[in-house]
């Protein structure tokens, strides 16, 4: 029967080409405006650390008060002094501060000129807290972050260029003019966005880490931030170490928690810090202190690019407007056929297999425009680099589940607009048609 | 016209009609958004900079190598700035922290007395010497450029406040509205005060993202050579017609005089590169609003054509009766528009709604901007005429049927 109406199917719709073809034509549009903007959608939007998002904080404190914080909330990052004390407090079962640095990288082999490398100065508990996982090597242990010792840990990538990817455990990398010892080596990694250190909307996407340096050895060599740096009142510091000691707010803290029950001692915690501080006199405000996971501090922080929203929302209302204008192209062209309905019925055919021909014949219909929409979808995603910026667009890309979802949610869109249409094809009255002829 | 008879037609076809006011209502809705969100798009990609960008290019110079003294790096960015200066394709060179555009950058607050805890707006700072404001082509319209002997230093983490400072035309007015802010003060996080000894007439911030459009052109210049460690910028300013000479030829001179430098491909460059950079994501949005809308508008039309052949072939036989009992063409013809028309107003007064809901949606979730009206009366005015204008074939066909069609059944 399936494969009857199929035919019976095909041939209605060769019969009226210019409809058929605008119905296929707006189905295909429709699914492939809101396939290429979820595909961006998809790749800005999604959870970075699937595994751990859940048991990883960030930290915020309060040290501007309610005059100066941003509108009520503690400043984005933490200053030297908070940094170090949640550090040294120790009351996580890991905990890593970081901040974003850039050195300039020896040239190695036939390479002439130095190139920039782009880190992070980290704590030893950064790698097993975020599963950085290692090609060679391993990262450092705490003894060597109070040793404040010379160690590097590279990225995959960064190993291709200074060493062509051999083992490079053991050897020395010269970096911003002072040698560091490779202790390992990262598989490609680079979780987008970058929740642990993004600032911005774009800054989450960039190119993997060339390296990451012990933090306290990056302090000792007054490296400066490459990331943000916010102070605020009448910042008086002349040089490096004031600045260490100043309100300015340049180092990330991030904390691993297993449970609610530690949640809630570490919330305690911060704000018991905070009271402290308000009691020594540091602070003249009452504790404001803010504990986000990685879910809440990227929405917080709207690491996704606003643009990728607006472009979903409004290539899904596309998406209804399409299916809307099937479902008026649909009731046109099953109801033109009411005659032939009438005869059938009159035959002795029942309602639910006029129901299931005109439902085979939406189908179809449905299936010619996603595989358009595809063609369409795969069309625009290779161009979307006109529409998205960069670092962003690059990350939109056309896999099997998106080829899947493409087709089945032409098809199913379609059916869902072809019931009305089918059920009114169903309720021709036989007597009626055949009065008329 | 009877607008009587019409009306009980479409109650005999309600959910066509239905299905066609929700139509035109949606594309209403999205046309009018994504119009305005295209425009305000557009309106950023013209905004001027007032640097002359046509013979401007930024050098993104970091030091490399082991950390140089301040001393070090200060003479190091002098005799950069001779051999720029000296090559000939160059009008003149002056060193900088940033550059209009770059994205991201130093910002402080000013206000008008050193313990002001409000401050009163924000501004982009850009580092510079003597030279800054002939390499940035912008023009002094009030007071003086800095003197050589007035330029200080800055390394790094300290915090320097100069005695001197100029000031954009829209910083001078946020924070002067009544009167000349030339040879008033300004204190910019500092307990000591900067005088205006000049005022520019535009100098764009270095970042246009949404947050920064409150202070848009808000730029003050220190008389400070930036001597940090990591590096800095040197604005260069290309004879007419000699920019793409010049920006070969500069590096070269840089790396001649040190090659412990990096010079960075993906910052700085010539100021068409720069502009591009900054409204990548405006020109992208606005060509996909472009695009959607067009494409909605087509489909759009496309349905009602539809819906209205069908509903014409249905009722010829009733076209014919009209037409034997003495209508005229005319009559058949303006019969069609005016349903139409009622129809698109339906789904106007409907899309008025769905417009402004999602607009008000946009502005809370999203942060944009509210639409103005205007784009909801041309919404309006657009999706009646594509209304008129797609039922105008099927309505044609309609007037010609023959009036013997009354007498055949079927």
């Amino acid at each position: 029967m399936f494969g009857y109406y199929f035919q019976l199917g095909m041939r209605s719709l060769r019969r009226n080409p210019v409809l058929t073809a605008l119905m296929v034509i707006a189905i295909g549009f429709g699914v492939a405006a809101s396939m290429i903007t979820y595909s961006v959608f998809r790749a800005v939007s999604g959870d970075p650390i699937p595994e751990k998002s859940a048991v990883l904080f960030t930290p915020q404190v309060d040290s501007w008060g309610p005059q100066q914080n941003i509108h009520g909330e503690p400043p984005y990052a933490l200053n030297y002094v908070d940094a170090l004390a949640l550090l040294r407090a120790h009351q996580a079962k890991r905990q890593t501060l970081l901040y974003a640095v850039w050195l300039s990288a020896q040239p190695t082999g036939e390479q002439s000129l130095p190139r920039g490398a782009d880190g992070y100065a980290v704590t030893a508990d950064f790698f097993p807290m975020f599963d950085v996982p290692f090609l060679y090597g391993s990262g450092w242990s705490a003894a060597e972050d109070d040793g404040r010792a010379a160690d590097v840990v590279l990225s995959e990538e960064f190993n291709q260029r200074q060493f062509g990817g051999a083992d490079s455990v053991g050897r020395e990398v010269v970096l911003g003019g002072r040698a560091y010892r490779v202790v390992g080596v990262t598989r490609h990694w680079n979780p987008r966005p970058r929740f642990f250190a993004a600032s911005g909307s774009t800054s989450g996407f960039k190119d993997p880490t060339d390296f990451y340096i012990p933090f306290s050895r990056a302090v000792d060599l007054k490296l400066d931030t490459a990331g943000n740096n916010s102070c605020r009142g009448n910042p008086s510091f002349n040089g490096y170490d004031g600045w260490l000691q100043s309100n300015c707010v340049w180092v990330t803290p991030w904390v691993e928690l297993d449970n609610a029950a530690d949640v809630a001692r570490y919330r305690r915690f911060l704000e018991g810090y905070a009271a402290d501080q308000q009691r020594a006199g540091r602070f003249a405000w009452a504790p404001n202190v803010r504990l986000r996971d990685v879910m809440q501090w990227l929405d917080y922080r709207q690491m996704v690019p606003p643009e990728s929203k607006i472009a979903l929302v409004v290539a899904l209302g596309f998406f209804v407007i399409c299916m809307v204008n099937t479902i008026g192209l649909l009731l046109a062209k099953f109801m033109r056929r009411a005659g032939e309905i009438g005869v059938r019925r009159a035959l002795g055919a029942p309602r639910k297999q006029i129901y299931a021909q005109y439902l085979v014949e939406a189908a179809s219909v449905g299936a010619a425009g996603g595989l358009l929409g595809l063609m369409l979808t795969a069309l625009g995603i290779s161009g979307v680099g006109i529409l998205f910026r960069p670092q962003i667009a690059r990350l939109a890309h056309l896999d099997l589940s998106l080829v899947g979802l493409c087709l089945v949610l032409a098809v199913l869109a379609t059916l869902v607009a072809a019931f009305y249409p089918a059920w009114r094809a169903a309720q021709v009255q036989p007597a009626w048609q055949l009065k008329s002829h | 016209m009877q607008i009587k008879p019409v009306l009980t037609a479409l109650r005999r076809h309600k959910a066509g009609t239905v299905l066609v006011v929700l139509q035109i209502a949606l594309t209403l809705a999205i046309v009018c958004n994504a119009m305005f969100i295209l425009h305000a798009r557009l309106s950023h990609l013209s905004e001027p900079t007032g640097v002359d960008e046509a013979n401007l290019f930024v050098i993104a110079n970091q030091w490399a190598g082991e950390q140089k003294s301040k001393q070090e790096i200060d003479a190091q960015v002098r005799a950069d700035l001779i051999a720029l200066q000296q090559l000939p394709g160059v009008l003149d060179a002056a060193p900088s922290n940033s550059y209009p555009l770059r994205g991201s950058g130093w910002d402080n607050f000013v206000g008008l007395k050193p313990d002001q805890l409000q401050p009163t707006s924000d501004a982009a700072v850009y580092l510079g010497d003597e030279h800054l404001l002939r390499a940035l082509g912008v023009k002094l319209v009030a007071g003086r450029n800095f003197r050589a002997d007035e330029i200080g230093t800055l390394g790094l983490r300290e915090e320097v406040h100069p005695a001197q400072v100029i000031v954009t035309r829209a910083l001078a007015e946020r924070l002067y509205p009544h009167g000349s802010a030339l040879g008033k003060p300004l204190y910019s996080m500092s307990a000591t005060p900067s005088t205006i000894i000049g005022i520019v007439d535009r100098l764009q911030t270095q970042s246009v993202d949404d947050w920064q459009r409150a202070y848009a052109y808000q730029s003050m210049i220190w008389p400070l050579r930036l001597d940090w460690p990591s590096g800095l910028y040197y604005i260069v300013r290309a004879r007419p017609g000699q920019l793409a000479a010049a920006m070969r030829e500069a590096p070269k001179a840089l790396l001649a005089l040190d090659s412990q430098r990096i010079i960075d491909p993906s910052d700085g460059g010539s100021f068409a590169q720069i502009r591009q950079r900054a409204y990548d994501s405006d020109r992208g949005t606005a060509i996909l609003m472009g695009i959607i809308s067009a494409v909605l508008l087509v489909i759009t039309a496309a349905g009602i054509v539809g819906l209205t052949s069908f509903w014409v072939g249905q009722r010829r036989k009733q076209i014919g009766v009209r037409r034997a009992l003495g209508a005229r063409q005319r009559d058949i013809l303006s019969y069609f528009l005016t349903e139409n028309l009622l129809i698109s107003l339906g789904g106007v007064l409907l899309g008025v709604v769905l417009a402004v809901s999602m607009n008000v949606w946009l502005v809370v979730r999203m942060g944009a901007q509210p639409m103005s009206p205007l784009y909801l009366a041309a919404g309006v005015l657009l999706l009646l005429l594509l209304g008129q204008g797609a039922v105008l074939a099927p309505a044609m066909k309609a007037s010609r049927v023959p009036p013997v069609e009354a007498t055949r059944s079927v």
